[in-house]
């Protein structure tokens, strides 16, 4: 099993879920975090004081995967969140050991 | 003689004045960072408990009860405002006044609230609540009472003298401004300051507070005509027409410095615009209101600058809008009074009045906040601790937090396990 974990452009989130959906994925987290890459921040003004703002919203998508799935939802997030420009985010998986569906207590490929 | 109509409507304005403190508090709370948004709202809105309270005791009496002589401080004749409603009762220098005397002392309360909330912008971020309601307390004794007695009141000295404030450009703005100045050379900057970024946290909560503050303007200045008659209606329009040639004003100068129209300029201008035309309103005609608002737009803009060359930390730059705001006004009335003015060819005696009157406020407001800020600093201790600080105010001063996060909810009754008995 893989987590695959994505920081993509926030107006891409939809695009990317959409994407995943019709892979058949099941489901998926996201949540609003801030960070910074090659795109490095941006210049925000309040009565003339000018602030450099380093770390730019972006959303972040994890979904667990099987091993032969994985490099599926990779492409998929890939192809729907590019704009080719600068900030566009990155994708990675990790391998998991277990994973456990709370509810009924099923284990690894039953799990996801 | 009081007449329904004029009551009416100064009972109306009190309550649109009362209104502006709130939208003071937001304007200022949207500005701060987000770890300090309710200890600014608690700054601002304790004035309408505190100052109240005073007034009623013996603070109005203090500034518009019977001569104490020399034109200086009224007495306690009126403590407990008890008089104000014996049938017959005149204030004493107000024998033409159509408003009941109560529904005045109520409208004056008003002005006493949010003068002293105006400071708290400039301190923001810092001060200890007891130490600011210890601040407020003296300070509306010792420095709005008599001020607003030198010229508001019939028999002050300012306004013997001849010196005009139609709604209090000295008695609000000055007044607040410099002692705004005063409390912050006291309390010191900011840690971080000017290097640490402490960019404003909600604007929305900002452009909210100044619609209000616009709103209530119109209570301020048009109220301060103390009838429903034409005057009335001319400082309505012309503290609408200031705030809007400021606004556009401040826009323009934004731009000319290469940088874009802001949503915090355009709030910031209109508010400069408003402090210019507090003192004028009922004294000019509207193009002379647009002129005012214009100069003041891009004025205090520019002003903004001297609190970095200067090295003062006026957080939310109290001394830019309602300093130097209010002293242009101030004086652009000298030059634009229909009765007395430099344009209207009656030559510079009332602008030398104006100046008499700004300058004995600056005086006297810089120097007894300067002593009471020290005093206070001394014995009770103005500023919050260095952790606290950074912890941030609504923590520390208040125990609570303005904004839930996904986990807010997650509390547990506290350690010593006390609740509502």
């Amino acid at each position: 099993m893989k987590l695959v974990t994505a920081i993509v452009k926030p107006f891409k989130l939809e695009e990317v879920k959409e994407a995943l959906r019709s892979l058949g994925v099941q489901g998926m987290t996201v949540s609003e975090v801030k960070g910074f890459g090659r795109q490095r921040g941006h210049t925000e003004v309040y009565r003339g004081t000018e602030y450099t703002v380093d770390f730019v919203p972006k959303a972040r998508i994890e979904v667990l995967a099987d091993d032969a799935d994985a490099d599926r939802v990779v492409e998929a997030i890939v192809a729907a969140a590019r704009t080719d420009k600068i900030g566009d985010g990155k994708v990675w998986t990790v391998p998991v050991a277990e994973v456990v569906r709370i509810r009924t207590g099923e284990r690894g490929h039953d799990a996801i | 003689m009081v007449d329904s109509g004029d009551t009416a409507w100064v009972l109306a304005s009190a309550a649109l004045v009362l209104f502006m403190t709130p939208g003071l508090a937001f304007f200022y709370g949207g500005m701060v960072r987000s770890k300090n948004v309710l200890a600014m709202l608690a700054q601002n809105f304790v004035c309408m408990g505190l100052v109240s309270v005073l007034w009623v005791l013996f603070a109005f009496s203090l500034a518009f009860g019977p001569d104490l002589g020399g034109g200086l401080i009224g007495d306690l004749g009126l403590a407990g405002l008890t008089d104000l409603s014996r049938s017959g009762f005149v204030l004493p220098g107000y024998d033409g006044l159509t408003v009941a005397p109560l529904a005045f002392a109520a409208f004056q309360l008003m002005f006493a609230v949010i003068t002293p909330a105006l400071i708290t912008g400039a301190v923001a971020d810092r001060l200890r609540f007891p130490a600011w309601l210890a601040f407020v307390g003296a300070w509306v004794v010792l420095v709005y009472a008599p001020v607003a007695h030198w010229v508001f009141s019939p028999n002050g000295w300012l306004f013997e003298l001849g010196a005009l404030d139609f709604a209090g450009g000295a008695v609000v703005h000055v007044n607040a401004g410099i002692a705004a100045l005063a409390l912050v050379l006291v309390v010191g900057r900011r840690r971080g300051w000017p290097g640490e970024a402490m960019a404003p946290h909600a604007l929305p909560l900002t452009l909210l507070g100044t619609g209000i503050l616009w709103f209530g303007w119109f209570g301020f200045n048009a109220g301060s005509a103390l009838a429903a008659n034409g005057v009335a209606a001319e400082a309505f329009v012309n503290t609408n027409t200031a705030a809007a040639a400021a606004m556009l004003g401040w826009l323009a100068a934004e731009r000319a410095q290469g940088g874009k129209a802001t949503t915090l300029g355009a709030a910031s201008g209109a508010v400069a615009g408003l402090v210019a035309i507090t003192p004028c309103a009922g004294f000019v005609s509207p193009l002379a209101s647009l002129a005012i608002g214009a100069v003041a737009g891009v004025v205090c803009f520019l002003a903004i600058r001297l609190k970095f060359r200067l090295g003062y930390d006026d957080a939310l730059d109290v001394v830019a809008v309602h300093l130097v705001g209010g002293i242009m006004g101030s004086l652009m009335l000298g030059v634009f009074a229909r009765d007395g003015g430099l344009v209207g060819g009656d030559g510079a005696a009332l602008l030398g009045k104006q100046f008499v009157a700004v300058g004995a406020t600056l005086a006297w407001s810089f120097v007894v906040s300067y002593l009471l800020a020290r005093v206070l600093d001394a014995t009770i201790g103005l500023r919050v601790d260095a952790d606290e600080e950074a912890e941030g105010l609504d923590l520390g001063e208040h125990a609570e937090t303005a904004y839930a996060g996904a986990f807010g909810s997650m509390g547990e009754l506290g350690p010593t396990g006390r609740s509502n008995p």
